[in-house]
């Protein structure tokens, strides 16, 4: 124990020494106990609590023809969320493009060939300081880099500049779970690579990539999920709110599952209120798919393990 | 191959150059146009108005977040707390197996469905709406800071708790065997013993609540309304920094233009903010961390 837990202990016990009665004592451990376990589950509560809402709100409005319609300013009764989805999944695979490999690079290069030197201590430093970033801060970033700075490339407030800003936005999430995974290798597998005569990159790509492949992946996946559900980074970059086509190329203007969800709110009417409520089951249950897929990956990852 | 890699891993320290320089380039042609001192001191902001009605002070937006933050807080940090207590010290490893993920889903909902809760189920709650014998602020209005806040709350509870668990688990066996042995109990060993040698990393939870709670957006755009009040009563309608963003950026501004501006201006405000606690909260941990063998 070091010096100043020793004062603090002491000073906690000094100041209220032990009552004598351990009846008492114990009472007030008892509402103590009740205490904590009531914190732990009313988050709980409340989960379920929006999760009975919104489905009690949005169930009644969600059909095939609520999946497979284009949004209407004017007629909530037949407006439908297909655009966003397509907009959604477009979204979710360029993300998924841009960030996996660029992720999985940067882990491999902190973990395996990085040397201790200033600069890659301010790679890391800063890579855990990105997390902290708040999601519309990445926006801006988008709104003057990718939409306006290179807009002869990506074409404006498109879906390519959208997949890039969400990239920044979670690629340090990718870091770091790519880095756990491989920093849960032992050293073994390397020197063992080593001693047959492997270079570094052949070890890399013959064993502690495809060792790493299950963590790192989950890792990923929980990321693109909090991709999917961003809302104010793709709001800053100017997402369209009322797309009456399907986007075809990285370069079309498009709008997400959370971008209709936020506008319907914002409508105010019931009616659009309620359709904000069926866009969010929508957009649960994608989200809930691929978390589901990462838990799967993480068991089967677990028993080999 | 060690090229293209190492090329990956300095990307990231590309984006921060992007987001420095691109907030720096913006708000110094913001500050061409409108005086620093008029942006740090008036007590009013409203940027949507033209020529002399337009103020330009973000203090209504900064008493916005922090009112919001500060009831966020007042949420997730003793909640968050005493989860985390509860999950290290009482619960049994088979029940915390269950309870850390299922907490953790809470931090997974997207923060548009929090703020659609926040909007049509709790301020409704609060006005009496929904129970009809329960209205702790019947006057309520449709947008408040109240709401948002204690939503956002909810949303932080599993940063604080896991970030706090973790250190808390840390705590090694020994010092609490120690003050069993000394008869107390249970709760005594947990307040007076754990949390005390945890500290460093309680205190780390609650920086990167409020760094949270401060860069959250759309709860409060939704629920807490678009009206910069310089206020902190928490039952009226305020704007943060993020959601005057959100505002500005979901309608069409050209680029060049002083509202374009204005955006990033605030965004620099939120981001100095936010870096600011970051680099507390990496500091405290450092500085105060207990090493146990």
């Amino acid at each position: 124990m070091t010096d100043s837990s020793a004062k603090i202990a002491q000073k906690g016990a000094s100041r209220t020494d032990f009552k004598t009665s351990t009846s008492a004592r114990h009472a007030v451990d008892g509402v103590f106990a009740v205490l904590v376990f009531v914190a732990t589950i009313i988050g709980l509560i409340v989960l379920a609590g929006l999760v009975i809402d919104i489905v009690s709100d949005g169930l009644p409005r969600l059909s095939w023809q609520f999946i497979t319609s284009y949004p209407s300013q004017i007629l909530p009764q037949t407006a439908g969320i297909y655009p966003a989805l397509i907009g959604s999944l477009w979204l979710l695979v360029l993300t998924g493009l841009i960030s996996v490999p660029l992720g999985i690079g940067a882990a491999i290069y902190l973990e395996e060939y990085a040397t201790d030197t200033w600069l890659n201590r301010i790679v890391e430093v800063n890579i855990s300081n990105l997390a902290g970033v708040p999601s519309i801060i990445y926006g801006l970033l988008g709104l003057g880099i990718f939409v306006n700075l290179l807009a002869p490339i990506t074409g404006g407030k498109s879906i390519i500049s959208g997949a890039a800003t969400l990239s920044l936005l979670i690629l340090p999430v990718i870091i770091i779970a790519t880095r756990e995974a491989l920093k849960a290798i032992p050293d073994s597998v390397r020197e063992g690579g080593f001693a047959l005569g492997a270079t570094r990159w052949e070890v890399i790509r013959s064993h502690l990539l495809p060792m790493a492949l299950p963590g790192a992946l989950t890792g990923t996946i929980l990321a693109l999920s909090r991709a999917i559900g961003e809302t104010a980074p793709l709001i800053v970059i100017g997402a369209a709110t009322y797309i009456n086509f399907t986007p075809a190329s990285p370069r079309d203007d498009f709008t997400a599952l959370p971008i209709q969800i936020f506008f319907w709110i914002e409508q105010a009417q019931p009616e659009f209120v309620q359709l904000a409520a069926a866009g969010i089951v929508v957009l649960m249950v994608v989200l809930l798919l691929s978390n589901s897929a990462a838990i799967v990956l993480r068991n089967r990852y677990q028993r080999r393990a | 191959m060690k090229v293209v890699l190492t090329a990956c891993a300095y990307l990231s320290v590309l984006t921060t150059f992007g987001i420095v320089l691109i907030l720096i380039f913006e708000t110094l042609r913001f500050f061409g146009k409108v005086s620093i001192v008029e942006f740090l001191t008036s007590t009013a902001w409203s940027a949507s108005f033209s020529g002399a009605q337009a103020h330009y002070g973000i203090l209504p937006l900064v008493s916005g977040t922090l009112l919001t933050t500060a009831i966020a807080i007042a949420v997730a940090l003793p909640v968050g707390l005493l989860a985390a207590i509860f999950l290290s010290e009482y619960a049994s490893t088979r029940l915390r197996r269950w309870l850390k993920p299922a907490l953790e889903v809470l931090a997974g909902v997207p923060t548009v469905v929090y703020g659609y809760f926040a909007l049509t189920f709790v301020t409704p709650l609060l006005k009496g709406e929904v129970v009809p014998w329960f209205a702790p602020v019947a006057g309520l209005p449709v947008f408040n800071a109240l709401s948002a806040g204690l939503v956002m709350g909810v949303m932080i509870v599993p940063t604080v708790a896991s970030v706090s668990e973790d250190s808390i688990y840390a705590v090694p066996r020994s010092l609490r065997e120690g003050a069993y042995a000394l008869g107390a109990t249970k709760r005594e060993v947990a307040t007076r013993i754990v949390v005390p040698a945890a500290l460093s990393g309680i205190v780390a939870s609650f920086v990167l609540g409020v760094s949270r709670a401060i860069g959250e957006t759309m709860i409060v755009a939704l629920a807490a309304g678009n009206q910069a009040h310089l206020t902190f009563n928490p039952l009226v309608s305020v704007q943060t920094m993020t959601a005057y963003i959100v505002q500005v950026a979901s309608g069409d501004t050209a680029r060049g233009t002083l509202t374009y501006q204005t955006i990033f201006a605030v965004g620099a405000t939120l981001f100095v903010m936010t870096l600011i606690l970051n680099i507390i909260s990496y500091w405290f941990v450092r500085r105060y961390r207990e090493a146990y063998e």
